[in-house]
């Protein structure tokens, strides 16, 4: 529990900071706005059409992909914290299952969607 | 007091209560499947509870929840999918507008 | 490892969890209900590293709050409107009749749990032997041999299926 703790205060100290940083300019900061300054971009040109576009699905795609592995490490976490003591069977497990997600990406590179247009 | 399973159940019964109201009262797709999300989450605070406080030799409850993370994260991928699809061929969201039988 | 759990610790998660869970259901912008699911998350991940459960601690800011949401967050961009004002709303004519059943639901389950007598007191933990995630990985690669490698086999299955459907969602 008072492993723990520790983190919590860490967690306590990393939130109180960036806030204390957002707050300290908002007092000491000198105002005077106008209305170039308040525009979304302070230099370059302005924007034309829409401002808000759809994004495309490929960002989908990869995200998918990326979830999946992502679902895969906490598996092979704890695989890996143990591997000395686990042995051969285990290894032949592990590359079991990711082979069988290997196949998965290979579906998904040969459909196209890992490659962007 | 101490905290025991009790307080545990009590407020993963009211997080899944949470879920279900939500799902009942929204319309759009996006909210219904956040709303699963919590009544999953529900159910996880349940087996990690149970784990901890009954007297088990092992960690098979927080095992479960790593199994039901993963069907989470499965289903939250075909969920999303599938939402993408019906945009596409509905131009909507919407659950209450999606009842013709022909796209 | 001591029992007894810190009840103002404990207080306090539950009430930023239950809160964030509501703050969920009743935001009216759709991205902030999103976002208000990683404070939800991070508080459960607090409620599971009270009880012994380290490592799903972890595993639930790493896959839920960190993954699960962005991708929702992704989703809701690609597929929003000009404005995600009032995109959330509830339905007038169900609030009545889902309220009265999730808070039925609710009173039911709590008198179950409250009254019920099967139920242990915090007496008769075991202190488990070894680390969570040491203890985890034996049951993985061990008894639950079968689960783990289908647990593979649902994931390409939903890879898969994720892509097909994206796919062709894609070309229009």
């Amino acid at each position: 529990m008072s492993y723990f703790a520790k983190i919590f205060i860490l967690l306590i100290a990393a939130t109180i900071f960036p806030i204390m940083a957002m707050i300290v300019p908002l007092i000491i900061q000198p105002r005077q706005p106008n209305k170039e300054k308040n525009s979304q971009y302070e230099c370059g040109v302005d924007t034309v059409g829409r401002n808000i576009i759809r994004y495309r699905i490929s960002y989908f795609l990869y995200a998918i992909i990326f979830v999946v592995f992502d679902v895969e490490t906490i598996f092979l976490f704890p695989w890996a914290v143990k591997f000395n003591d686990l042995g051969l069977f285990a290894l032949v497990e592990m590359f079991i299952f990711a082979g069988i997600l290997a196949i998965g990406l290979a579906y998904a590179w040969k459909k196209g969607a890992l490659t962007w247009k | 007091m101490t905290i025991g399973i009790t307080h545990f159940l009590i407020i993963s019964a009211a997080l899944f209560c949470i879920g279900l109201y939500g799902i009942l009262i929204k319309r759009n797709l996006f909210s219904i499947l956040m709303c699963i999300e919590l009544m999953l989450n529900a159910v996880n605070i349940n087996l990690v509870a149970f784990n901890h406080f009954l007297p088990t030799p092992n960690l098979s409850g927080q095992l479960m929840v790593l199994f039901s993370i993963t069907v989470a994260a499965a289903e939250v991928a075909v969920g999303l999918a599938l939402i993408f699809r019906v945009y596409r061929d509905f131009q909507t969201v919407n659950i209450d507008k999606l009842n013709s039988m022909k796209g | 490892m001591n029992n007894d759990l810190n009840p103002a610790l404990f207080y306090f998660l539950a009430a930023v969890m239950l809160l964030s869970a509501l703050a969920i259901v009743y935001c009216r912008n759709l991205v902030y209900s999103a976002l208000f699911m990683v404070v939800c998350f991070l508080s459960i991940a607090g409620l599971y590293a009270m009880i012994s459960a380290d490592f799903l601690a972890a595993v639930q800011i790493m896959v839920y709050a960190g993954t699960i949401v962005i991708l929702i967050v992704l989703c809701i961009m690609i597929t929003r409107r000009t404005t995600m004002e009032r995109t959330n709303m509830p339905e007038k004519k169900y609030i009545l009749r889902a309220s009265v059943l999730a808070g039925l639901l609710f009173f039911l389950l709590a008198y179950i749990f409250v009254n019920s007598e099967v139920l242990p007191t915090t007496n008769n933990i075991i202190a488990l032997s070894g680390d969570t995630v040491s203890g985890l990985a034996d049951l993985l690669l061990g008894h639950y041999m079968l689960a783990f490698e289908i647990a593979a086999v649902l994931l390409l299955a939903a890879m898969i299926g994720a892509v097909v459907l994206a796919k062709g969602a894609d070309e229009k």
